[in-house]
């Protein structure tokens, strides 16, 4: 038995994670699969304590690559990293990245991920072609868009809880140059902020703005707007650029360090940084897409008790109050977010329980403080329902079934397609237990 | 280079068969289990091997060992690299009271190992030359309470491999004795990892070095060597305190 955990290393399950080359081996005896650990809560951990979940990683080769069409097809276990080094030197790259390069491609699938072109390109989802799978009952079957359509859909931000996911085939995107173009550019409050999230979204097909959450009053919800793109021929060289250096937090950090005052002084300090940076330059696609893979295990920088993240997305349309308000409850209950990213989301896809919709995701890291964090996710909650929105499984760690329950009327819908393929609910996880209603 | 990977599919072997496909070396797979030759086949074609062709071959049944190399030498036409990384692993108490297991793990992970070299480096010298890489492990440096019978059939082929070396470098034989710290493969999961574990990819890449150079000995990773000089400096009756 080990001690497994997400990403923000709370909460913790003991449990057996069952590694193998053969996944479909792996996967049948298990109640679910796991990548690499990066979804941050309970969605990657075991129904129970005890309980066997499939390690996915060592399955992770490519079982073929067209070079011409960019269409691949690899193991679950296969990571973004790797398919980064297999396929950008030929001209391809993933169609969605999100925010970390160490995730399988199953991962990928089961959280139905996003990234900074969602307004334009939506979820991985929209780019999966087939999946191989393996049922509760052990069969494998071969799905996708137009073979047992309901089962694709509900796979697809499924987390884990329809199908062993054994092969994905995927659509890679072209690129000209594999550099990134990007623009910064700060701004001093969240309605200038937000406006200039949007307009640069009309023109970039990467966005993301980072937001210091804590600054109240006239500057609460100032900025910085991160827009990017890839290089057209004309502007930078066509060898890829070698590996970004990369630094380890070699042990768990005092909690303090990632105090209300360390997180201040950090957000002023980010904020001035980009007032004076040059506003336009040419950069490493990893330092684009994948800033913190600079730090591996930059987890340990929350200390012992850990983290946890609570992403929503809040439909709301032209009015900002909705997002001010939302801050104004996370400073109120004294929360302190190391990282707020705000991303303008564009149309829900095909996942029929993905994240994404209409509007604006918020970001937050809480350092994990027992009782007052629950409070805290439970306020933000009640937000997120009163505005129409949702949260995102695989950051998720406190939310009560009851408000996900209020935010989620296609649950029905997920349920009934669990029924179908799963009748006994084999499949199922730590997350499917708190929120799904799932025996443990 | 033209090379053939006994015990490629898996771990750190794997890691080094995708390094060498990267670069475009020509490749043939020995192993047991045809579908997963298959598989990584596959995968290594895709990451830009110049060939691979694969044969089947396993550990526990020596008399096949001349034909697998036979089907190697005609898919490559010729081979300058031999690498053995296939072994079975056990634990101490997994062999008690099982004399079956027990003789299976030092037939498979020494006499066997050595029947399969030696006919591999039989076919090196005949065409002048060539490189044998061998896996062993730092299991074998030092008898230890964990590492049980397994230390000591890595313990012997160590010694195999380096006496190999000595008596054929001067005609051109080279042979890489390759001993991995704990690395964190399918063969170590659910054991308790001890500080300094290594990953595959950095193991394969020290590896791939120690054979593009010919080093007799290569530790990997790399501070493995300075642990193993101080537990071999350890005095007796302090291993005998140390449950490891």
């Amino acid at each position: 038995m080990t001690v497994l955990s997400g990403w923000g290393r709370v909460p913790t399950v003991e449990g057996h994670e069952r590694l193998g080359e053969n996944l479909a081996e792996v996967c049948r005896p298990a109640s679910l699969s796991r990548g690499l650990g990066r979804s941050y809560g309970d969605a990657s951990l075991p129904a129970r304590p005890g309980a066997v979940v499939a390690g996915t990683r060592l399955g992770d080769r490519i079982v073929a690559f067209d070079r011409a069409t960019g269409v691949l097809r690899a193991e679950a276990g296969f990571r973004l990293e790797q398919l980064e080094h297999l396929a950008r030197p030929a001209g391809w790259v993933s169609p969605v990245s999100p925010g970390t390069r160490h995730v399988t491609l199953g991962g990928m699938i089961a959280s139905d991920v996003h990234g900074k072109n969602h307004h334009v390109a939506g979820c991985i989802g929209a780019y999966v072609q087939a999946l191989r799978v393996q049922l509760a009952d052990g069969s494998e079957l071969e799905i996708g868009p137009e073979r047992e359509p309901a089962l694709f859909a509900a796979t697809l931000g499924g987390m884990g809880l329809t199908c062993h996911i054994l092969e994905v085939e995927l659509q890679l995107a072209a690129i000209a140059r594999p550099w990134i173009v990007t623009e910064e550019q700060t701004w001093p409050d969240l309605p200038a902020l937000v406006a200039a999230l949007r307009a640069a979204s009309r023109q970039w097909p990467y966005t993301v703005a980072w937001v210091d959450a804590l600054t109240r009053g006239r500057h609460l919800g100032r900025g910085v707007v991160i827009t990017g793109r890839w290089a057209e021929a004309h502007e930078a060289p066509a060898t890829v650029p070698a590996h970004t250096r990369t630094a380890t937090v070699p042990f768990d950090l005092p909690t303090w360090v990632l105090g209300r005052a360390s997180v201040r002084a950090f957000d002023e300090l980010f904020y001035r940084a980009h007032h004076w940076r040059p506003r336009r330059g040419l950069v490493h696609p990893d330092t684009f897409f994948y800033p913190l893979d600079g730090i591996r295990r930059w987890n340990r920088l929350y200390g012992a008790p850990g983290f946890v993240q609570h992403q929503c997305v809040l439909p709301v349309g032209d009015d900002d109050r909705v997002i001010t308000s939302y801050f104004e409850t996370l400073t109120r209950h004294g929360g302190a977010s190391f990282l707020t990213v705000l991303k303008d989301c564009g149309a829900e896809g095909r996942g029929l329980l993905s994240f994404p919709k209409p509007g604006l995701s918020v970001a937050l890291d809480i350092p994990m403080r027992g009782a007052a964090t629950q409070a805290l996710v439970d306020a933000l909650n009640r937000h997120v329902i009163e505005a129409g929105g949702r949260i995102y499984l695989a950051k998720d760690a406190l939310t009560r079934a009851a408000d996900f329950a209020a935010m989620e009327p296609r649950l029905a819908a997920f349920d009934a397609v669990r029924r179908t393929w799963d009748p006994a609910r084999r499949l199922r996880s730590a997350l499917s237990v708190r929120l799904f209603g799932d025996a443990p | 280079m033209k090379a053939v990977l006994f015990g490629a599919t898996r771990g750190i072997g794997r890691s080094l068969a995708r390094l060498m496909a990267e670069r475009g070396d020509a490749l043939v797979l020995l192993g047991r289990d045809a579908d997963a030759l298959q598989r990584s086949a596959a995968d290594l074609q895709a990451r830009g091997a110049a060939q691979v062709a694969t044969a089947p071959c396993d550990l526990a049944e020596p008399a096949g060992f001349t034909a697998a190399l036979a089907a190697a030498a005609t898919a490559l036409g010729d081979f300058d690299t031999v690498v053995l990384s296939a072994a079975e692993f056990a634990r101490p108490e997994q062999l008690t009271n099982d004399p079956a297991a027990t003789a299976r793990l030092v037939t498979v992970n020494f006499a066997n190992s050595v029947a399969f070299l030696e006919a591999a480096r039989a076919l090196l010298l005949a065409r002048g030359g060539g490189t044998l890489c061998v896996f062993s492990s730092v299991a074998g440096d030092r008898a230890r309470q964990q590492t049980g019978l397994y230390g000591a059939t890595k313990a012997a082929l160590s010694h195999y491999a380096e006496s190999t070396d000595l008596r054929d470098r001067p005609h051109g034989l080279r042979v890489v004795l390759v001993k991995p710290g704990f690395v964190h493969t399918g063969m170590t999961a659910g054991l308790p990892a001890p500080p300094f574990a290594g990953e595959p990819d950095a193991v394969a890449a020290r590896v791939l070095m120690a054979i593009d150079r010919g080093w007799p000995v290569v530790h990997a990773p790399a501070i493995w060597r300075v642990i193993m000089l101080a537990v071999r400096a350890l005095p007796r009756a302090v291993l005998r305190r140390l449950a490891f």
